[in-house]
């Protein structure tokens, strides 16, 4: 584990490129629908090494480890509750191998994904709770050696801050980002500036923030400006979907073809990202030409909404809901409650 | 704030039931147990304070959610409040025979273990006035269709949130083909990565973007069904 490899590499380069997807690319080499792919870790590491060096082939400088799911939350459901350590170790370890053997700097981030649960009052999850969760993997993750903890896909603030207080405990650097797909924001509401003024508000802020997954690559690059708009220094993160999923004989693939990810990064780049990867459905191929198109296409202005949308689809929704910045309901009350 | 204070039991029935409306939108379940429980002393039909009061505020709920300014937290609250609600007037409708809006068996499938969706789209059913059995996470074919038959609902609704398990929905519904049961029920589809193209191609009903689409739908079906001549 190299703690500065990370700060390394985004003080000594312009953009730097991630990877793709994890589970699509799983999906491929005949994981089953319902299988965790974390175990595979255990059961299957050639695959896993496969996924790994894929990503830095296709000249990925970080990737992202097999340990989405691997948290007490999610694990229990598959009764793996206490596996947590050794799958979360196993995944880092096997990266930490693909890693050492590309011979340049590639960063190992161990992905943390979601509980799948939903805080207090609604839900029963406490911040308590999530951090120890949150805490277990990152200790795995950090054993196996990951340079840096890589939170991803959450919906809520309070999970995202949870994580980030796990990453202080384990003595870890970390970043992490939230997925906005629901009319522009996250499905917990958080919209695009209000993330940005948030992680400025953790005691042990990312070294870098973003967005993962989400809707396609339009929506993606439509948050990406919200984040800027909120006057933001730390360096972002855009992880976007390579198109939108389509059934096609028994197969799920998605529509984002290599050149459309390529235009996706370079307007990426463009707009100041400093990280740049894709999320589902993200291939090797797609990384090639992303990786292409930064190393050979001239840097441009800071791309419009319109531009965005020009290049890479329509938006999902109209707004991308950060023009109400209180986040109140906009319908007229009738009276106050005392 | 003395001032500002309403107290239920003052307000006219119009009055109170646009107050039950807000009450919902805020989540505040206690006031809406107070409120249906003023109606029902009030010798409202249980059926109207459910129609009236709960589903209809909780149609403000669902348009604002669908029209992006609510978000979940927000929705889950409201479902709260209607649940508590709820609880009072569901003895009382069995009791006097009102009409049903028809019952919904809804689950996420096998392999996945997702139910945040899963779970708002049976709350908003409920709000809705239909009767919701849920099966849960990680649901076997066999689960699904023993539900139907202990049931005999007229929804079946599956989640996905991966897109590593949204093809098991295809095997469900091929399984209901192959016994000749499919077009007994109306089978609604929903997650975040599935589409109407993918609703369509497994042989669904609808695909339903979110709670509000789904009630939305289900309602529109159900109407249908229920004026097919029985054949």
């Amino acid at each position: 584990m190299a703690m500065d490899a990370l700060p390394k590499l985004l003080s000594s380069r312009d953009w730097l490129m991630a990877d793709g997807a994890t589970g699509t690319n799983l999906f491929n080499m005949g994981l089953s629908a319902g299988e965790p792919p974390e175990f595979w870790n255990i059961d299957k590491p050639d695959n896993i090494r496969t996924l790994y060096r894929s990503a830095v082939e296709a000249g990925s400088d970080i990737f992202l480890t097999n340990s989405f799911g691997g948290n007490a939350a999610r694990l229990k459901l598959h009764n793996a509750q206490g596996r947590v350590g050794e799958l979360n170790r196993v995944a880092a370890s096997l990266g930490r191998e693909i890693a050492d053997a590309a011979g340049r700097l590639v960063v190992v981030a161990g992905s943390v994904g979601p509980t799948g649960e939903i805080f207090k009052p609604m839900g029963n999850l406490t911040h308590a709770m999530a951090v120890e969760i949150f805490h277990e993997q990152a200790e795995g993750l950090k054993e196996g050696g990951a340079d840096v903890l890589w939170v991803e896909t959450m919906s809520a603030f309070e999970e995202y801050a949870a994580a980030a207080e796990a990453a202080a405990l384990a003595g870890m650097p970390w970043c992490g980002t939230m997925s906005f797909d629901t009319a522009g924001r996250t499905m917990m509401g958080i919209t695009s500036a209000s993330m940005a003024t948030k992680v400025e508000s953790l005691p042990n802020p990312p070294l870098a923030f973003g967005a993962n997954c989400g809707v396609g690559a339009s929506d993606l690059m439509r948050t990406v400006l919200g984040f800027e708009a909120a006057g933001t220094q730390r360096p972002i993160i855009a992880k976007g979907n390579a198109g939108i999923p389509k059934y096609h004989e028994g197969h799920i693939h998605y529509d984002g073809t290599p050149a459309l990810m390529a235009e996706y990064a370079v307007l990426a780049r463009d707009a100041g990202v400093r990280i740049i990867g894709g999320c589902c459905g993200t291939m090797p191929e797609h990384l090639k030409a992303m990786r292409h198109a930064l190393e050979t296409r001239p840097r441009g202005p800071v791309p419009t909404v319109e531009l965005i949308q020009a290049e890479l689809g329509a938006f999902s929704s109209v707004s991308d809901g950060t023009g109400d910045t209180s986040g109140d309901p906009k319908r007229e009350r009738r009276g106050r409650r005392s | 704030m003395a001032d500002d204070e309403i107290i239920l039991s003052e307000l006219s029935d119009d009055e109170l039931v646009l107050q039950m409306h807000d009450d919902l939108y805020d989540g505040l379940r206690e006031e809406i147990e107070e409120g249906v429980n003023i109606l029902i002393a009030r010798g409202w039909a249980p059926y109207d304070a459910l129609t009236k009061a709960l589903v209809a505020g909780m149609t403000i709920v669902g348009a604002d959610f669908r029209d992006g300014i609510l978000f979940v937290p927000e929705v889950l609250l409201a479902a709260n409040a209607m649940k508590g609600g709820m609880a009072i007037l569901k003895p009382l409708l069995i009791a006097t025979g009102a009409p049903r809006m028809g019952k919904m068996v809804i689950g996420t499938v096998k392999g996945d273990i997702h139910d945040i969706g899963k779970n708002l789209v049976g709350m908003m059913m409920e709000g809705a006035g239909f009767e919701v059995r849920d099966l849960g996470i990680n649901n076997s074919v066999d689960k699904y269709l023993n539900a139907l038959d202990e049931e005999k609902p007229d929804i079946l609704g599956m989640s996905a949130l991966l897109t590593t398990t949204m093809p098991y929905m295809k095997v469900v519904i091929d399984t209901m083909k192959e016994r000749g049961m499919r077009d007994d029920y109306i089978v609604l589809v929903g997650g975040a990565p599935l589409n109407e193209e993918f609703g369509r191609a497994i042989g669904a009903d609808a695909y339903c973007r979110d709670a509000a689409v789904a009630v939305e739908t289900a309602k529109a079906f159900v109407a249908r069904k229920h004026n097919r001549p029985n054949v």
